[in-house]
């Protein structure tokens, strides 16, 4: 079922047109992406999808309803739930606090506020830094926090923001799962990432954005066989070079996006198939358990990984954040 | 024909004038994005160094005038913008405001020190000369306003378009430090800038005294270049031609209203708020700002209070009223009682600035609502005061809903211009009281007891405040208080989590005006009469510096702030002394946005100085320790077990 859709939305600032004519959609129980290189539009995007900048031309539908002109706050109500790419938490707030700010805001769905804050804080993992307050904690905490956050309003469509900058790899790998966990919940998720290997392995459809303009659509291979997505990622029409199967690859090299071409680009490996059980596919990516959706379970998840030491200083944590 | 033509050269005369100081706030706000309050202040401080020279020290008056525009007044700006505006720049729009009203709080009280009341006369230029235009006679003052507001005109603008330095200076909004990558100075040009500034509010504070000797006068000379905001918000306070542009229209507004209007009482008030008026129309027709995105910012705050603290805090209160009622002369227990009224009124701002951060100066306008509605009822049942507090927050709601999409700075103008408008229109309106006439007011009359004793009706303030207090801990504490923080932090993130901002910023401004003018109400009662003066828009300004020096963040602040209020009110002679406090806690906001009351919390939770018992003396320990600190820190909840918990803050900071 298309959740959102996107149709010939343009965003001028000025005489700069950050997006033009766009059209993307996410269904739910899918992970959608929205990838391209910087200043291709993506975050604009977000914006026009949650209220906070108004398009110069197209319609934005959630569920089939129209809901261009819907002041942000209600489109939250109607089940749409994002995080930052430059981040937003309270940072006068614990952690705690910030999730409860969310779980609150949506009382009448909320039966126990303070439940579904502890119940996040557990799932997320943030136990730790609970009594902190946001604007102490390090940067991939406070993506989580954000994370932790837009779920307690328990969201049908959530856009995520560049959500795994600054997770270390074993935490990026738990947190793939975890976007398979929503999405098998029915939500539909749409994430903007520069984490290549993420994306092919957790997305079911794939958006490119270049400089505004929607050059590909499809699955993961589709768009990584795209010749106007190479071209746009690497400025020109190369051969591939690297004949590797992309699905094989683990996730355990940071790529950026001439990474990802060089590596990715041309190679014809079959995409997952994402449209059975969700779960049953994340089990063979990742060689860990089976996934049912109890959290207990996706907890468990990185130890079956080596977690490597973090590599932004963030300290020593816990097994994962799942 | 020749009317119209009189008051037609008078709008330019007046909207001169406006220009000149106009243009000076244009590039101070333009060149370093801190709007200087203490603008108008410069000017009439600047007005009187000239009246020094010219007239006490017998210098020619060309002398004095080249003196003071070019050499005294632009040393005070850069020297102002060298130690205080430079200390500040990074910090928010209500730290910048507060200092600069710090700033002319200071100058006014400096002005009354070395210049004491009297006459201070000052003579037109050019007396005696002057043109013919049609049947009309323009003066030469007149015409040497018009020639140098074009001068100034011409040369700022010839300045900043042409000239290295001018471009480096518009440079300088843009990116300091990109400017001083390119070999700029920014550091230079932000004084360069307040310099000039200040240069040119002295040159438009002689020529308004010069024009209307009788305005050589601390205050109102100061207001009459506030309707320079005005005139500067046409120019969105960046662009010098909107500006010019404003003032004139304001200038003949001003004239033609005095010309035309019915001469009616009513419209007087109605004339005198003309520059109020047009600042708040210029504020509305502002193109909506888009929600800002992109940072991560938290404001530091102090710790909620555990009840049981809370519960010591507000016994300690009400013990040391006692004392005060069995030690103080009569006098100084009525002077307590005002105390603990401006303190229920500095009460109004913590969750209106503490919590939510929004900068309002129109909180005596609150006040005074509350005060005039006891006085006008002449009535000693309680529901008079509830009233009073209901009507308030119906004026909040008034403030509030205009300006719902002005953000910061746009939104304090917006509560000036309201505090002023409330100023002509409704406090000095005949039937209330009148300009400089007063209403008698009864005391509270509670279950058949009269509060006819300051000592106790001072009780009866106490009670009030620890009771109000409490609900504004438990504000923070609870669902609501987290709602006006977080829309602080991050006002998009809040609409992406379905909360609407306007309506929580509706209710907070409600709110705070009712404790406003529930504490209006019970000053009246005090008082046994109110009078318009006692909540002119200008107490406002003294009100926000002394309770954001104090901890706006914290009750404890807020009582402090309470009791500084009253301290200025009823003890002229230590005004130097508290001036210099507050300018050096002012200037401390940039670092300790908690104020006064954010050290001694501070030390409290020092490991070595806590334990020595330093910052937690007697009474000022249970009242610092734990009335408190309703604040924007780390949660006491998440820390649950240990009440004390010096540790707590080590955790957050870690």
């Amino acid at each position: 079922m298309t959740r959102l859709e996107v149709r010939d939305v343009t965003v001028r600032f000025g005489g700069v047109t950050a997006v033009n004519e766009a059209t993307i959609a996410a269904d739910a129980g899918h992970v959608t992406a929205l990838i391209g290189p910087n200043g291709a539009g993506k975050t604009t995007l977000f914006n026009v999808i949650t209220g906070l900048q108004k398009p110069t031309a197209g319609r934005v539908f959630l569920d089939g309803h129209d809901i261009t002109h819907t002041p942000t706050h209600r489109r939250a109500r109607h089940g749409i739930a994002r995080t930052f790419q430059r981040l937003e938490a309270f940072g006068s707030l614990t952690v705690e606090e910030n999730i409860r700010v969310a779980a609150d805001a949506i009382r009448s769905k909320n039966a126990k506020p303070a439940q579904v804050t502890r119940e996040l804080i557990r799932r997320i993992g943030l136990e730790r830094y609970a009594g902190v307050r946001a604007d102490a904690v390090p940067t991939g905490v406070a993506r989580l926090v954000e994370l932790a956050r837009a779920l307690a309003i328990d969201p049908a469509l959530l856009l995520l923001d560049e959500p795994s900058s600054g997770l270390s790899q074993a935490e990026t790998a738990a947190f793939g799962e975890l976007l398979r966990d929503l999405a098998a919940q029915g939500r539909a998720v749409l994430i903007v990432e520069h984490d290549m290997p993420l994306i092919m392995r957790v997305s079911d459809r794939i958006h490119v954005l270049d400089r505004g303009v929607l050059i590909a659509s499809g699955t993961p291979g589709e768009v990584q066989a795209d010749p106007a997505v190479r071209k746009a990622y690497l400025g020109e029409d190369e051969p591939p070079s690297d004949p590797n199967p992309t699905m094989a690859m683990p996730a355990v090299v940071e790529m950026d996006e001439e990474t990802f071409v060089a590596t990715y680009a041309g190679t014809h490996a079959a995409p997952p198939t994402r449209v059975a059980e969700p779960a049953a596919e994340t089990e063979t990516e990742t060689e860990s358990e089976p996934e049912p959706e109890s959290e207990a379970e996706s907890e468990a998840v990185p130890e079956s990984e080596e977690p490597p030491p973090s590599p932004d200083g963030a300290g020593p944590r816990s097994g994962g954040w799942f | 024909m020749n009317i119209f033509l009189t008051y037609t050269v008078l709008g330019f005369v007046i909207g001169a004038s406006y220009a000149i100081a106009a243009s000076g706030l244009v590039l101070t706000y333009a060149t370093t994005r801190i709007f200087n309050v203490a603008h108008g202040a410069t000017a009439m401080f600047m007005a009187f160094v000239y009246w020094e020279l010219a007239y006490n020290q017998g210098l020619s008056d060309w002398l004095s005038v080249l003196l003071v525009v070019f050499v005294i007044a632009p040393l005070f700006g850069a020297l102002l913008e060298r130690w205080v505006i430079r200390r500040v720049a990074d910090a928010g729009v209500g730290v910048t405001l507060v200092v600069t009203c710090a700033v002319l709080v200071g100058l006014i009280g400096a002005a009354e020190k070395i210049w004491p009341p009297g006459v201070h006369s000052v003579t037109m230029f050019f007396a005696g000369h002057g043109v013919r235009i049609g049947k009309v006679h323009v003066s030469g003052n007149d015409l040497l306003t018009i020639g140098l507001a074009v001068a100034a005109g011409a040369v700022l603008f010839a300045f900043l378009t042409f000239t290295r330095t001018g471009v480096a200076m518009r440079a300088a909004v843009d990116d300091k430090e990109l400017l001083a990558l390119h070999g700029g100075r920014p550091h230079l040009m932000a004084a360069l800038a307040w310099a000039m500034g200040s240069a040119l509010a002295a040159l438009a504070g002689i020529l308004l005294v010069s024009a209307r000797p009788s305005d050589l006068n601390y205050i109102s000379l100061t207001l009459l270049v506030v309707n320079s905001y005005a005139a500067a918000m046409a120019g969105r306070l960046t662009s010098l031609p909107r500006t010019f542009i404003g003032a004139l229209v304001l200038g003949l507004l001003n004239a033609y209203a005095s010309g035309y209007l019915w001469t009616g009482t009513a419209w007087t008030g109605f004339r005198e708020a003309i520059p109020a008026i047009f600042l708040l129309l210029m504020l509305l027709l502002m193109p909506q700002a888009p929600l800002r995105v992109g940072r991560l910012s938290g404001v530091a705050g102090v710790r909620t209070p555990e009840p049981r603290r809370i519960a010591i805090a507000s016994a300690a209160l009400v013990l040391a009223v006692v004392i005060g009622n069995a030690v103080l002369s009569t006098v100084n227990v009525n002077r307590m009682a005002l105390g603990l009224c401006f303190a229920i009124l500095a009460l109004s701002l913590v969750p209106l600035t503490g919590f939510s951060g929004y900068v309002s100066l129109a909180q005596f306008s609150f006040f005074g609502v509350g005060a005039l509605t006891v006085a006008k009822t002449h009535s000693s049942a309680p529901t008079a005061l509830l009233l009073g507090a209901l009507l308030a927050a119906v004026a909040g709601i008034l403030v509030a809903l205009p300006s719902l999409r002005l953000q910061g700075l746009y939104l304090a103008l917006s509560t000036i211009a309201f505090a002023q408008i409330m100023d002509s229109m409704v406090f000095q309106n005949p039937s209330l009281g009148g300009f400089g006439g007063s209403l008698r007011t009864k005391r509270l009359d509670l279950f058949g007891y009269r509060f006819t004793s300051d000592k106790a009706y001072a009780l009866l303030a106490a009670a009030v405040f620890c009771v109000i207090g409490i609900l504004v801990i438990g504000l923070r504490k609870g669902r609501y208080g987290r709602i006006l923080i977080a829309l602080r932090d991050s006002p998009a993130a809040c609409a992406t989590l379905g909360l609407n901002p306007r309506l929580a910023r509706v209710a907070v401004f409600a709110g705070s005006a009712a404790i406003a003018g529930l504490g209006g109400g019970l000053y009246a009662g005090l008082q046994n009469q109110v009078g318009s003066t006692n909540f002119q828009f200008f107490n406002s300004l003294p009100l926000l510096l002394i309770v954001v020096c104090a901890g706006v963040t914290s009750v404890s602040g807020a009582l402090l702030g309470g009791m500084l209020l009253m301290a200025l009110n009823s003890y002229p002679s230590t005004q130097a002394y508290l001036f210099l406090i507050l300018a050096i806690a002012a200037v401390g906001l940039g670092k300790q946005p908690n104020g006064i009351m954010g050290w001694l919390f501070d030390l409290r939770d020092h490991p070595v100085a806590g334990r020595l018992g330093f910052g937690s003396a007697g009474l000022a320990r249970s009242i610092a320790a734990s009335a408190a600190g309703a604040g924007t820190g780390s949660g006491t909840r998440s820390v649950g077990k240990s009440p004390v918990a010096v540790g707590d803050n080590a955790e957050a900071e870690a």
